[in-house]
């Protein structure tokens, strides 16, 4: 007789384990607890590496123009209000760190400045898509000017919205797409979408495109950011 | 080796093996893949659950595609309890994390069919056409025998060849969406990003009446199998393995 008890003592856990163990972890919404979150910034770490290197493989690969498509919401940090100067005449981007001529941009500086414009797909975190066109400075062309130090590997992004903030890699931040928006579907950009200047680029999901910026720093050291920190994916690349 | 005939006047061979004689039906690695890929599917499906939820519809924000999706947040909300993550961010990491063994464990599997010449007993090919036909009567009441069969009948090659494609469909529309520029490629093969959002979210669905269907067909046809997928032995009554 080969159906021993042990065999079926096994066959039984197994035949209530296997469908269980998925379901119970679901039941409790787990994030996964102190011994697989480390696995998670492991692997997520990775699969940053993976998109960085994905990237640089096809560098430059570009949304393509595209005829604008949904509706594009508002998101902000700062409450209960949206983030609005109270001295418009008195903002300007400071853009510095590990640069060779720090410089500080003023709205007049940044429209004499050449524009580049298109129509592309963003892309949110939570899944929706919209297709719209933005206007604004590469940031190659602010890069140029201020003359970046080859160690600067990324670049942070600071906002007058309540302290957030974004890291990038130097490379998303060098793509010929990647621009300081000043202008969103034809005009001028609103409180609701990050005016004066936005942060923007079809390569990155909206969360890593911060708006209300104040200043641009370019660094060494691999800056965090408001979601990212949270548990969002740093790299945010598509 | 005897035959007997079948109605339809082809010969089937008799079983091997003595019924009631345990025989060795799938080897360890199947086995494990099993299981594991089991275990990987649900953690998928529920933490790809959980990120759905963020934003329950298919098509622009605010232009919602008029496609079939009972699922769409104004209409059903995905309940909880079959969430994993507890928010967008704790689904996205159980979902990016579990995506690397959930493909491992399929690529070992599908080398381990190639290599073993086991997709031989499994995969739906022409010739399984008339078989196929023949389970379906049986299955209609329209024959009243069980068609003689080895490993696996005509229709379960089939649906498990399906359940093949169907992972494969299910890992290039997930690449598909996580990167619509770095493998735009892959979007554009599935009509653009929405769409290729939407056929990810379709072949959730289709897994999740496949596996029901496959749990059902195991106690109501075969009970034995469940032994031989965890232990490897098999004693049932379709004992012939080809």
């Amino acid at each position: 007789m080969s159906d021993s008890p042990r065999i079926i003592a096994r066959r039984d856990f197994l035949r209530i384990a296997a469908p269980a163990l998925p379901i119970a972890l679901a039941a409790c919404g787990w994030d996964g607890g102190k011994h697989l979150q480390p696995v998670f910034d492991k692997v997520i770490a990775a699969n940053n590496k993976l998109g960085e290197g994905l990237l640089s493989l096809r560098h430059g690969r570009a949304y393509e123009q595209q005829i604008a498509r949904g509706e594009m919401p508002s998101y902000f940090i700062s409450k209960p209000a949206m983030p609005i100067l109270a001295d418009p005449s008195a903002w300007h981007l400071e853009v510095g760190g590990m640069v060779q001529k720090p410089t500080q941009f003023t709205p007049p500086m940044l429209a004499a400045l050449p524009h580049l414009g298109y129509t592309v797909t963003h892309h949110c975190v939570e899944g929706w898509s919209v297709v719209k066109s933005w206007h604004g400075v590469p940031f190659t062309t602010i890069a140029a000017l201020v003359e970046p130090l080859p160690a600067a590997q990324y670049v942070q992004f600071d906002s007058f919205d309540d302290g957030y903030m974004n890291g990038w890699d130097i490379a998303s931040a060098m793509h010929p797409q990647t621009m300081l928006a000043d202008a969103f579907e034809g005009k001028p950009i609103t409180a609701e979408h990050g005016a004066p200047l936005r942060l923007y680029s079809p390569i990155k999901l909206g969360y890593k495109l911060t708006k209300y910026l104040t200043r641009v720093t370019f660094t060494d050291k691999k800056p965090g950011g408001y979601w990212e920190d949270q548990g969002y994916p740093w790299f945010g690349g598509l | 080796m005897t035959s007997i005939p079948t109605d339809t006047g082809v010969t089937a061979p008799t079983p091997a093996v003595e019924p009631g004689a345990a025989v060795l039906r799938h080897r360890p690695l199947v086995r494990i893949t099993h299981w594991l890929n089991a275990v990987f599917l649900a953690g998928m499906i529920a933490s790809g659950l959980q990120i759905y939820a963020a934003y329950a519809h298919i098509g622009y924000h605010g232009d919602t595609f008029n496609v079939p999706n009972p699922f769409d947040g104004s209409r059903l909300a995905i309940p909880g309890p079959v969430k994993l993550g507890g928010w967008l961010a704790g689904g996205l990491r159980w979902h990016f994390t579990l995506a690397w063994p959930f493909v491992l464990t399929g690529v070992a599997y599908v080398l381990f069919l190639l290599f073993s010449g086991e997709w031989r007993a499994l995969l739906f090919r022409p010739r399984d056409i008339p078989g196929a036909w023949q389970m379906t009567r049986y299955y209609l009441r329209l024959r009243p025998d069980h068609p003689p069969q080895g490993k696996h009948n005509p229709l379960q090659r089939s649906a498990y060849t399906f359940a093949l494609v169907l992972a494969v469909i299910a890992i290039l529309t997930g690449f598909a969406i996580a990167k619509p520029i770095q493998l735009s490629f892959l979007t554009t093969l599935f009509g653009g990003y929405e769409w290729a959002r939407y056929w990810h979210f379709v072949t959730v669905w289709t897994f999740t009446a496949f596996i029901v269907a496959h749990v059902v067909m195991v106690f109501v046809a075969d009970p034995a199998s469940l032994r031989a997928i965890i232990t490897g032995r098999y004693r049932g009554r379709f004992a012939s393995h080809e």
